[in-house]
C-alpha cells in the first residue's frame, strides 16, 4: 500500500458518520423555490437532481486521486427528506443510540426544525405509503410478520454494466434524442409520459456533467496553487480527466474509475436506493482499459493498485443513508451492500477471470475495508487457482469475499425468463441477490417471518404476543390428526399473509412509479431510454420484485419436533407443547431437552427434518413465485436475512425447536446456530434440497476455526468443498474464520478489538459494531472442527 | 446414491448381499475428515482395541461393547452412549453420503478405531462392500493382527495409514500393552507385497518422540526400504476431558505438548534415513 493510500484509507477509518442536512436542504430550496412549477414529477425530480448537483459544495481530499463525495466530506451522510422524513426525535436517536449511530450537530437540527421538518411533513413517500396501506397489511407489518423495505429509502437493488465503459453522457444524450423522434404521438397513448421521462433524463445528463465540470474548475484552481509540481501534475490529470468524463466515453484505466465514481455519486444523491450502487462486473469492465494501457506502458500495474485504493476509499466514506425504527433493525449497518464482482463468464460462456481479477483480489486484501462488499463468481469454467487465491483471503478472516456460483446464477435468471447472454453478464449485488447487471430493476419489497406464520397458525390465528387475531382461523392444532393437518394449516396461513404483502407491494410500487422517478439511474440501465420510461417505473428490460423469507432453519427444526415428538412418536401432546411454548419452556425442562437434543435438525444430512425444510420451501415458493407486479414482471422469492432474523426472533415467543421466546431465528438458509453436528458436508448437503434454481439468491453462512483451514492442504480441501457446493447447484456460501474465544474477548474488550471484522449475513462488519444480540449469535454459529 | 444399501437389498453390478448384512460396533463417523488420507472424506472409527497406548486420545473407542459416557455441551450435559451395532449396508450408506464431496477432493472412506483389525470379519467385509461400489478406502491400522489377516485388508484398502511407534520390544509393551513383533513382522510383509502406505508416527514426549527411538525407526524404515512417507503426529491433549468423561483414570501423565523445535529435531531425524516426513496428517 503506498502511503497516500494508507494515509486516505486511515483518514476514512478515522471519520466519524454524520448526519449532514446540505442535500436535505437543497431540495428543498429547490422545491420551495417555484422552479419545480408547473413541470411533470418526472423533469421536477431530474430538475431537483441538478439543482443539487450545481449547488452542492465539492471535497477534495489531500492526496486524493478519484474525486466525488455525496456530502461536503467522508461520511457526512445526506439524508432524503421526499422518501422518509427524519424528526427530530428520530435525529435524536441516531445522534444518541449506542450501536450505528450519526453525530447531529446543532446546525442540523436546526435547520431540520425550521426548514426541512415544516416543508416536508405530510409530503412524504412513507408517509403515503403507511396512508395507502390496508388494515390487515398494517397489523402483520406491527406484528412483525414483514418488513417493508421501500418505507425509508427507494428502490434500487442493481448494478452496472458495461455500458460506462463505452458511451459518455453526450452518447447518451443522443440516444435520447433519437428516442424523442421515435415518439408517436399519433398512436401512442402514453407518449407524452415519455416525452416527460426523456426530458428528465436528458436534464439528469446535464446534471452530472455539471458536477464533473465543476470538479474540473476546482482541480484546476488547486493545481494552479499546488507547489508541488508531482501534485501539481497529477491535479492537472484530474482535471483533464474531468472535464472528458462522464460527458465522453473513458479512454483510461483513471477515466473509467473516476467516470463510475462519478456515477455512483449522482445514483446516491438522486436517491437513497438501497444497495447503493454498484459497479458490477468490476474486472470484466476495466480489463479491456488496463491491457491497453500495459502494452503502451502508460500504466503500471502498482499505479492501477494505488487508483484503485483510492477508489475503495470511496466506498468506505459513504455510510447506508441512516435508518430507523423496524428498517434500522432489519439492516442495521453502516454497510451499503455495493458489492463488487469477480470471475464468472463472459457472455460467451467463456472463462472471464483475468489480470485485473488477481489485482483486484490483492487490492481487497490489502484495503481490508468494510466497503465495497466483494464477492467472487465462481463458474465450473474458472481454474481452481482464482478460487484458492480467493479463499487465501477468506482465510485472513475478514469475511471477504463471499463466494457464488456463476452457473446457478445463470440457471436463476434464464429461469426467471432473461436472455442467456443477459443472464452470464449478470451476478449478485446486495447481500446475494441474482440479477441481469445494468439491464435489471430488482426490487427487493421486505422480510418475510416464516416461524411467526407457523406461531400464528399454532395459535390459530391470534398473535400470542398481542392476543390480536391477524390471521385466519385455521382450526385447533389440538384437533389436528396429523402432521399434514398441521402443514395445511400452516400453508393457508402463509398464502394469506403472503397475499397481503403482494397486494402492498402492488400499491407501493405505483406510489414510488408515479412520485419517485429516478431519471439518473435510469440513463444507466438499459431499456429505460429506449422505453421513454424510468427505471422505477418498468422502464428496465427486466423488471422483478423480491420477497426474501427468513429463518427457514428455526422453522424446519420447530416442525420436525411437532412432527417427530407429538405425531410420530407421541412423546407428549400438541397441548403439552403449546402450553410450553406459552411458558417458555419454563417448569418444561425435559420437554425443552428433548426438543433440543432428541429432535431432526436441520443442517445434518438428516432427510426427516430436510424434507420439511424443502416442503416448506415449496410453500414459500408457490405463495410467491410469478404473482404480478405493477411493473411488467412478477414477484420472486430469495432467502437472506441481512440482520433481520435478530428482529424477526425478537417478536416471536419460544417456538418448538427449543428456542426461547426472543431469540434471534436461524439465518439464511444456514442451520440453526449450533444445530449442525455433523460438520460442514452435512450442511451443504441439507442446504442443497432446496432447489436453489428457483430462487433469486440464498445465503448460507458457514464459521470456520483458523486451524481447518491451516496449510495448503486445509485451503485446498475448503477449494473442493466449495466445487461439491457448487456442483450441488447451491447459490452462495461465505465463511467466518475466527474463534468462539476471540470473539468473547473482544465482547469484554471492545476497544481492543474495534478492527475485528467479522461475516454476518451477505456482509461484513465490525464486531464490536454489532448489536449484543447479534454478537451472541455469531458467537453461537457452530464452529466446525471444534469437537 | 447407489442401489438401495440401507437395507442391504442392492440390486446390478453393485449388489453384495453376502457381505451387507454384517455387523459390527462403530463409536462415530466423522464427516469432513481431512487430515486422514486424501481428499474430503469419512472417518468410521470401529470400536475395540487391543492396545492400551498411555496416550490414546479416543479412550472410549478402546473397549469393544457400547458404554456409557458423561455428556457434553452436545448433549445438554446427558450422558451418552457411545458405539453403536451397525451393519455394512449401513455404514456404507452413511460414507456414501458425501460421494459428491469425495468425487470432488479424491476422498473417500477411512477406517481407523480403536483398532479396525480387531473386528475382522466386519473390516473385510467392509473394505470388500467399498470396493465393490467404487470408494476409495484408507485403513488406519497399528497393524497389531494375525499376518493373513493384515495382508488381505491391506490388499483391500486403496491405502494403508501405518502407525508404528515404538521400535524396542519392551517399551513397546510398557507403553502400549502389547509385544511389537507381530507389528513390525505385517509392516514388512506390506512392503514386501507393494502395499501402498504411509507410516504415520505418533510423536508422544518422552515416548515415542526420544531420540533413541526416532533413530530405531528411521533405521528399521530404511532396511525394510519401505519408501513410503512418514507423518509425524504432535501430541495434542485432547483427550484428557474424555477419560474423566468415561470415569476411568488417565494411564500415563504425558508431560505436555511439544514445541516447534523438538517436532523440527524428529523430523530431521527421520529425514536422516533418507525418508520422506512430513509433520501432520
Amino acid at each position: 500500500m503506498t502511503p497516500r493510500v494508507a494515509k486516505l484509507r486511515q483518514e476514512s477509518l478515522a471519520a466519524v458518520p454524520s448526519i449532514c442536512a446540505e442535500r436535505a436542504g437543497l431540495v428543498t430550496e429547490f422545491y420551495q423555490s417555484g422552479r419545480a412549477a408547473g413541470e411533470s414529477v418526472p423533469v421536477q425530480r431530474a430538475l431537483a437532481f441538478k439543482y443539487i448537483m450545481e449547488n452542492k459544495e465539492l471535497y477534495l481530499g489531500e492526496g486524493e486521486l478519484i474525486v466525488g463525495e455525496r456530502g461536503p466530506a467522508p461520511k457526512a451522510t445526506s439524508t432524503y427528506p421526499e422518501v422518509c422524513l427524519h424528526s427530530e426525535q428520530d435525529l435524536e436517536i441516531l445522534h444518541r443510540r449506542p450501536k450505528v449511530p450519526f453525530r447531529v450537530d446543532q446546525a442540523t437540527f436546526e435547520t431540520y426544525r425550521q426548514t426541512i421538518i415544516p416543508y416536508w411533513k405530510g409530503r412524504t413517500i412513507r408517509e403515503k405509503i403507511f396512508a395507502n396501506m390496508e388494515k390487515p397489511w398494517l397489523e402483520a407489518y406491527r406484528a412483525g410478520i414483514f418488513t417493508e423495505f421501500q418505507e425509508q429509502r427507494a428502490p434500487g437493488h442493481t448494478a452496472m454494466g458495461d455500458k460506462i465503459c463505452h458511451l459518455g453522457m453526450e452518447d447518451l444524450k443522443k440516444q435520447i434524442h433519437q428516442a424523442r423522434r421515435r415518439l408517436d404521438f399519433i398512436n401512442d397513448p402514453r407518449a407524452l409520459e415519455k416525452l416527460d421521462q426523456l426530458r428528465a433524463m436528458q436534464i439528469a445528463a446535464d446534471a452530472i456533467m455539471a458536477y464533473a465540470g465543476r470538479y474540473a474548475d476546482l482541480l484546476a484552481r488547486a493545481a494552479a496553487a499546488e507547489k508541488d509540481p508531482y501534485r501539481r501534475a497529477e491535479l492537472e490529470e484530474m482535471e483533464r480527466i474531468c472535464r472528458k468524463v462522464p460527458a465522453r466515453a473513458p479512454e483510461t484505466f483513471w477515466e473509467a474509475l473516476q467516470y463510475y465514481w462519478f456515477v455512483h455519486v449522482g445514483v446516491i444523491t438522486e436517491l437513497n436506493p438501497w444497495d447503493a450502487f454498484n459497479p458490477g462486473r468490476l474486472d470484466r469492465h476495466l480489463e479491456p482499459f488496463y491491457r491497453r494501457q500495459i502494452e503502451e506502458g502508460t500504466l503500471s500495474p502498482d499505479r492501477a493498485r494505488e487508483l484503485l485504493g483510492c477508489f475503495w476509499i470511496k466506498f468506505n466514506n459513504h455510510p447506508a443513508p441512516p435508518k430507523v425504527g423496524v428498517t434500522a433493525k432489519e439492516s442495521n449497518t453502516y454497510v451499503d451492500f455495493a458489492l463488487i464482482n469477480l470471475g464468472g463468464v463472459d457472455r460467451n460462456n467463456q472463462d472471464a477471470v483475468n489480470e485485473v481479477t488477481y489485482l483486484l483480489l490483492d487490492v481487497i486484501e490489502e484495503m481490508r475495508l468494510l466497503q465495497p462488499s466483494s464477492m467472487v463468481q465462481v463458474s465450473k469454467k474458472n481454474p481452481d487457482r482464482f478460487l484458492y487465491r480467493a479463499l487465501e483471503i477468506v482465510r485472513t478472516g475478514f469475511g471477504q469475499p463471499s463466494i457464488f456460483n456463476t452457473d446457478a446464477i445463470v440457471q436463476e435468471l434464464v429461469r426467471q425468463g432473461k436472455n442467456i447472454e443477459d443472464a452470464r453478464d449478470g451476478g449478485a449485488s446486495g447481500c446475494v441477490e441474482a440479477g441481469a447487471f445494468g439491464r435489471e430493476a430488482y426490487f427487493l419489497t421486505g422480510y418475510f417471518n416464516l416461524p411467526k406464520v407457523l406461531e400464528i397458525t399454532l395459535n390459530n390465528g391470534v398473535d400470542p404476543r398481542t392476543g390480536r387475531r391477524i390471521g385466519i382461523a385455521g382450526g385447533d392444532p389440538a384437533k389436528w390428526k396429523n402432521f399434514q393437518d398441521l402443514m395445511a394449516a400452516f400453508k393457508a396461513q402463509l398464502q394469506y399473509f403472503v397475499d397481503i404483502k403482494i397486494r402492498g407491494n402492488n400499491i407501493i410500487e405505483r406510489i414510488i412509479a408515479g412520485n419517485m422517478p429516478a431519471p439518473f439511474l435510469s440513463l444507466l440501465i438499459d431499456d429505460c431510454i429506449e422505453n421513454g420510461r424510468d427505471y422505477n417505473a418498468g422502464g428496465a428490460r427486466y423488471n422483478t420484485s423480491y420477497i426474501q423469507g427468513v429463518g427457514l432453519g428455526s422453522i424446519t427444526d420447530a416442525l420436525a419436533a411437532i412432527g417427530h415428538h407429538v405425531f410420530d412418536r407421541k412423546t407428549f401432546t400438541m397441548e403439552t407443547l403449546l402450553e410450553a411454548l406459552a411458558h417458555d419452556f419454563q417448569g418444561f425442562r425435559d420437554l425443552h431437552h428433548q426438543l433440543v437434543h432428541d429432535s431432526p435438525k436441520y443442517g445434518n444430512d438428516d432427510d426427516y427434518a430436510d424434507d420439511i425444510c424443502r416442503e416448506v420451501f415449496e410453500a414459500f415458493f408457490a405463495a410467491v413465485d410469478s404473482k404480478p407486479n405493477t411493473r411488467g414482471g412478477v414477484h420472486r422469492i430469495n432467502l437472506l436475512p441481512t440482520t433481520c432474523h435478530v428482529y424477526f426472533g425478537s417478536v416471536i415467543g419460544a417456538t418448538a425447536d427449543g428456542r426461547r421466546a426472543g431469540r434471534p431465528l436461524s439465518e439464511g438458509i444456514s442451520p440453526v446456530q449450533g444445530a449442525d453436528r455433523n460438520g460442514p458436508t452435512a450442511v451443504l448437503k441439507s442446504a442443497s434440497k432446496i432447489d436453489h434454481l428457483r430462487t433469486g439468491g440464498t445465503l448460507l453462512n458457514q464459521k470456520f476455526l483458523p486451524q481447518v483451514l491451516a496449510g495448503k492442504q486445509g485451503l485446498s480441501k475448503l477449494l473442493r468443498l466449495v466445487r461439491s457446493y457448487f456442483r450441488l447447484d447451491g447459490h452462495h456460501v461465505q465463511f467466518n474464520v475466527v474463534d468462539g474465544q476471540m470473539l468473547r474477548r473482544a465482547q469484554k474488550n471492545p476497544d481492543r478489538y474495534r478492527d475485528l471484522i467479522v461475516r454476518v449475513a451477505g456482509y461484513s462488519d465490525y464486531f464490536v459494531d454489532l448489536t449484543p444480540e447479534l454478537q451472541e449469535e455469531i458467537i453461537r454459529r457452530t464452529e466446525h472442527g471444534q469437537l | 446414491m447407489v442401489g438401495n444399501s440401507a437395507t442391504g437389498m442392492m440390486t446390478g453390478y453393485l449388489s453384495r448381499p453376502a457381505t451387507s448384512g454384517v455387523e459390527g460396533v462403530v463409536f462415530r463417523f466423522k464427516r469432513y475428515a481431512i487430515h486422514d488420507g486424501p481428499g474430503i472424506r469419512t472417518t468410521v472409527f470401529l470400536k475395540g482395541c487391543p492396545l492400551e497406548c498411555t496416550w490414546c486420545h479416543n479412550p472410549e473407542g478402546q473397549d469393544f461393547r457400547p458404554r456409557q459416557m458423561a455428556g457434553g455441551p452436545a448433549t445438554g450435559g446427558r450422558p451418552l452412549t457411545v458405539g453403536r451395532q451397525v451393519t455394512v449396508a449401513r455404514v456404507v450408506a452413511e460414507a456414501e453420503k458425501d460421494l459428491v464431496f469425495y468425487d470432488d477432493s479424491g476422498g473417500g472412506v477411512t477406517f481407523s478405531g480403536g483398532e479396525p483389525l480387531a473386528q475382522p470379519d466386519f473390516i473385510l467385509a467392509l473394505l470388500a462392500t467399498c470396493r465393490h461400489r467404487r470408494l476409495h478406502t484408507v485403513l488406519d491400522t497399528s497393524g497389531f493382527a494375525p499376518p493373513e489377516l493384515f495382508l488381505d485388508a491391506a490388499r483391500l484398502s486403496d491405502l494403508v495409514l501405518f502407525d508404528l511407534k515404538i521400535i524396542d520390544p519392551d517399551l513397546h509393551r510398557k507403553y502400549t500393552g502389547v509385544n511389537n513383533r507381530q507389528i513390525l513382522s505385517n509392516f514388512r510383509a506390506a512392503c514386501r507385497a507393494g502395499i501402498p502406505m504411509r507410516v504415520r508416527v505418533p510423536l508422544i514426549p518422552e515416548i515415542t518422540a526420544t531420540e533413541a527411538n526416532l533413530h530405531r525407526l528411521g533405521a528399521f524404515l530404511s532396511t525394510c526400504r519401505a519408501g513410503c512417507p512418514v507423518d509425524l503426529l504432535p501430541y495434542h491433549r485432547i483427550g484428557e476431558d474424555k477419560y474423566r468423561r468415561l470415569g476411568i483414570g488417565h494411564p500415563g501423565r504425558i508431560p505436555g505438548n511439544l514445541d516447534k523445535a523438538r517436532i523440527r529435531q524428529a523430523r530431521e531425524i527421520l529425514a536422516g534415513y533418507d525418508l520422506k516426513v512430513s509433520v501432520g496428517g
